[in-house]
C-alpha cells in the first residue's frame, strides 16, 4: 500500500460513493449547526418535505447573535431580527429532533468551543459547520471544515458532501516556541508566510516538536485560523495529548469502546514518505509575539517590528497595503509598539478556551487596565466562564478593570451589540482584521490573550516579554 | 437554480486583492432568514455612506457599471467566512460571472450553489480582462460555460477550467441535494459498515 497522510486515511474512511471523475461522497460524521447560515437549509428541508437523515450527530448551539451581557436572559437585550434567528433555531431544532443547547444552558457558547468540550469532536471524524472556523476541530485529528448554506441543507438531508480531494501541504514547526509565544502567534505567523491564499486547494497538517508540545486549546487556536491561510482545513495528528483531553468528555466513547476507538486513532498519523504537494517549515525558536498592522490576516509582523511602507510589496498588494494603512491610520515606519489603542477583546472561537484565560490572568494579576480603556472577556463557553469563576480568573479581570461576559461569538464579528464604534482601534484575540469586522470603521489589531492583556495595561500594542 | 450556459455583460474591474465576504456583505446583513433580496446590500459599506448615500466613485455606482453583470476581481476574492449571503447578494444584484487568479474554497463552491460561474485565470489573462472592462459600458465580455471560453471585447478568447461536475450541474440548473439522493443505497451501505467499525461515531 502506498503511503499515506492522515488526511488521506480519514478521507478513504468516509467515502460513500465515488464517481469516474472523483467526485465523492464524503459522510460526515458530526455536523454543527449556528443560528444565522442554518435558517434558509432548514426551510429549504420544509419545503422539499425532507428531514434531517442522522439527527442524533446534529448539534445546534445559537452563538452568532446573542448577547453577551449578564441581563441577556431578558430578550430585550436582542434586536428583533436577531431573536428572529434565535428563535427560529430553538424551533428549528426541536421540529427535526437535533441536540441543542439553547442561550438558557450553560453549556451553550460558541459552537467551536462547545463541540470539543462536549466530546462530540473526537479523532478521525468528517465535522462540518456552517461556519468557516470549523476548521478548528481539526486539533484532534478530525477532518473538519466550513461549508455554505446550501451545504448545510445538503448534509442535512444526506448526512454527506459531494467533495473532491484537496492537495496535502505540511506545516512542520520545528524546536520550541520561546517565554511569551503562544499557539496564536505560531498560527499567525504561518499566514504570515504563506499569505491569505497560500493554503487554497490544500488540507494542512501542522505537525513538528512545537506542535506537539501544545495544549489540545493551543492546537484548537492553530487549526482554526487554518482557513484564514486559505486552506480547507488543518490538522494535527492525535497523540496522549488528545486522548487525554477527550476521555470523559459527555458524548466521547466509554469502557470497552473508548479502548477500540483509541486503538483506530492510533492509526491516525502521516506514514513515512507520504507525498506533500507543499512544504512549509518555520524554526519555533524564530517566532515572535506577534500583532497585525493591517487589514488582511498576512499582514502580520513580529510586535518589534514597525509599519511597513507600502512600496516594499509586489503586484496587487501594494494598493491594497496602501488602503489597509490608510484604512487602520497608521503610517509607514511607525513603531507597531507606539499603536494606541482604545478596546481590548478577549475572547471568540480562536482563544475563549480556559488556556487562553489563563494566559491573560498571569499578565494582567494585581494590575489595572489603562484608564479610559474599554477591555472585555468573553469565555467561549458557560462552562469555561464556570472554570475561570472557579479558578479565580474572573476575579482577576474584574479587578484589573475588565468586564466580565457571557459566552458567545460577540465582539470577534459584532453581530450583537459588542461593536467598535467608527475609528476605534481594538487589540482583539480574534481571527479576522478585515475592515468593518469588529464595527464600522472599527480598528482591529490580532493578538494573543497574553499580548491583548499587555496592551489593556498600557493602552498601546505592547511586546508582552516587557511584563513577563 | 438558474441555469449558466451563455453569459455576454458588462465587466465590472474591482482589482482590490483579498476582497473578502465582509465586504461583500457585512455583517448587519446576516440577520436574516430568507436568501433573497440582498442585492441592494451588496458591498454595502464600500458603496454607501452611513446615511446610505451612494460613493460615487465606487465601481458598481458609476454609470457604465450599474448593469454589469461579470465582476473582475483581485487575486483570492471571497475569502473569510462561510456565509453564503456573499453569493445571494452577488446573484441578487445581477452579478454571474466573478473572474479572478483565485478563490477562496468555500466561496467558489458556494457560487456553483448559486448559479454564479467563478472563473480562474492566469494573472495575465485577468490582466488584460481587468483593462479591458476599465472601457465601461463599451466593453462586453462573453462567457461561454459550454466551451470554456471567455472572449474579451477585443475578441480575444481565453479558455477555462471548471470542474465537470460542477459544470454540468450548472449548466443544467440540478439541485445536489436531488442527485445525491439517487445515491441513497450507497450511504445506506456506508452508514452500514462505518456503523460497525466505528460504533462511538
Amino acid at each position: 500500500m502506498s503511503p499515506k497522510t492522515l488526511y488521506d486515511k480519514i478521507w478513504d474512511a468516509h467515502v460513500a460513493d465515488e464517481a469516474d471523475d472523483g467526485t465523492c461522497l464524503l459522510y460526515i460524521d458530526r455536523h454543527l449547526v449556528h443560528e444565522v447560515t442554518s435558517p434558509q437549509a432548514f426551510e429549504g428541508l420544509r419545503m422539499t418535505n425532507r428531514s434531517v437523515r442522522a439527527p442524533d450527530k446534529t448539534i445546534a448551539v445559537p452563538d452568532h447573535n446573542v448577547p453577551t451581557t449578564l441581563d441577556r436572559a431578558n430578550a430585550e437585550t436582542m434586536t428583533e431580527d436577531s431573536r428572529i434567528q434565535v428563535e427560529a433555531l430553538d424551533k428549528n431544532a426541536k421540529d427535526f429532533g437535533i441536540h441543542y443547547y439553547p442561550v438558557s444552558d450553560v453549556r451553550q457558547g460558541i459552537v467551536h468551543i462547545v463541540g470539543p468540550e462536549q466530546g462530540w469532536t473526537l479523532p478521525g471524524m468528517t465535522v462540518v459547520c456552517g461556519d468557516s472556523h470549523t476548521a478548528t476541530h481539526g486539533a484532534f485529528g478530525a477532518l473538519a471544515h466550513g461549508i455554505g448554506t446550501s451545504e448545510v441543507e445538503h448534509v442535512l438531508a444526506t448526512q454527506t458532501l459531494i467533495q473532491k480531494k484537496s492537495k496535502n501541504m505540511k506545516v512542520e514547526i520545528t524546536g520550541k516556541l520561546m517565554p511569551g509565544v503562544t499557539a496564536k502567534d505560531v498560527t499567525m505567523s504561518v499566514i504570515g508566510v504563506t499569505g491569505t491564499a497560500g493554503g487554497t486547494g490544500y488540507v494542512i497538517e501542522y505537525c513538528g516538536e512545537a506542535i506537539r508540545d501544545l495544549s489540545m486549546e493551543g492546537r484548537m487556536t492553530v487549526c482554526n485560523m487554518a482557513i484564514e491561510g486559505g486552506a480547507r482545513a488543518g490538522l494535527i495528528a492525535p497523540d496522549e495529548t488528545t486522548y487525554a483531553y477527550c476521555k470523559g468528555r459527555p458524548h466521547a466513547p466509554k469502557g470497552a469502546q473508548w479502548e477500540t476507538a483509541q486503538a483506530w486513532w492510533e492509526t491516525l498519523y502521516t506514514d513515512d514518505d507520504a507525498h506533500w504537494d507543499k512544504v512549509v517549515t518555520l524554526r519555533g525558536e524564530d517566532i515572535a509575539p506577534s500583532v497585525t498592522w493591517g487589514t488582511s490576516p498576512e499582514d502580520v509582523l513580529p510586535i518589534t517590528a514597525v509599519v511597513p511602507d507600502p512600496s516594499s510589496f509586489k503586484g496587487g498588494k501594494v494598493d491594497a497595503a496602501k488602503r489597509a494603512i490608510d484604512y487602520m491610520g497608521l503610517t509607514p515606519g511607525q513603531k507597531l509598539t507606539d499603536i494606541e489603542i482604545d478596546t481590548v477583546f478577549i475572547g471568540s472561537c480562536t482563544n475563549g478556551r480556559i488556556e487562553d484565560l489563563r494566559a491573560a490572568a498571569a499578565i494582567l494579576k494585581g494590575k489595572k487596565i489603562k484608564d479610559g480603556l474599554r477591555a472585555m472577556i468573553v469565555p467561549g463557553s458557560g462552562l469555561v466562564r464556570a472554570q475561570a469563576e472557579e479558578e479565580g480568573l474572573a476575579d482577576i479581570f474584574k479587578d484589573a478593570g475588565f468586564e466580565w461576559r457571557m459566552a458567545g461569538c460577540s465582539m470577534c464579528l459584532a453581530m450583537n451589540p459588542d461593536q467598535l464604534a467608527e475609528g476605534e482601534r481594538c487589540a482583539s484575540t480574534s481571527n479576522r482584521n478585515f475592515e468593518g469586522r469588529q464595527g464600522y470603521k472599527g480598528r482591529t489589531h490580532l493578538v494573543s490573550p497574553a499580548m491583548a492583556a499587555a496592551a489593556a495595561i498600557t493602552g498601546r500594542l505592547t511586546d508582552v516579554r516587557d511584563l513577563m | 437554480m438558474d441555469k449558466f450556459d451563455k453569459l455576454s455583460g458588462i465587466a465590472a474591474p474591482m482589482p482590490l486583492v483579498n476582497i473578502d465576504t465582509d465586504m461583500i456583505i457585512p455583517k448587519m446583513f446576516l440577520k436574516t432568514i430568507k436568501r433573497s433580496g440582498l442585492g441592494v446590500n451588496l458591498f454595502d459599506e464600500m458603496r454607501f455612506d452611513r446615511q446610505g448615500n451612494e460613493i460615487a466613485d465606487f465601481v458598481l455606482n458609476q454609470p457604465a457599471y450599474r448593469e454589469a453583470s461579470i465582476l473582475v476581481a483581485g487575486d483570492n476574492f471571497g475569502c473569510g467566512s462561510s456565509r453564503e449571503h456573499a453569493p445571494w447578494a452577488i446573484a441578487d444584484f445581477g452579478i454571474r460571472c466573478v473572474i479572478s487568479t483565485s478563490f477562496a474554497d468555500i466561496f467558489y463552491s458556494n457560487c456553483f450553489k448559486n448559479g454564479i460561474l467563478p472563473i480562474v485565470l492566469p494573472e495575465e489573462q485577468r490582466d488584460i480582462l481587468l483593462k479591458d472592462s476599465e472601457n465601461g459600458a463599451n466593453a462586453r465580455i462573453e462567457v461561454d460555460l459550454e466551451a470554456q471560453t471567455i472572449t474579451s471585447s477585443d475578441g480575444e478568447v481565453f479558455t477555462f477550467e471548471v470542474d465537470s461536475f460542477k459544470k454540468h450541474c450548472l449548466m443544467n440548473g440540478l439541485d445536489d441535494i436531488g442527485l445525491t439522493m439517487e445515491k441513497v443505497a450507497s450511504i445506506d451501505a456506508f452508514e452500514a459498515s462505518a456503523g460497525a467499525e466505528r460504533p462511538w461515531v
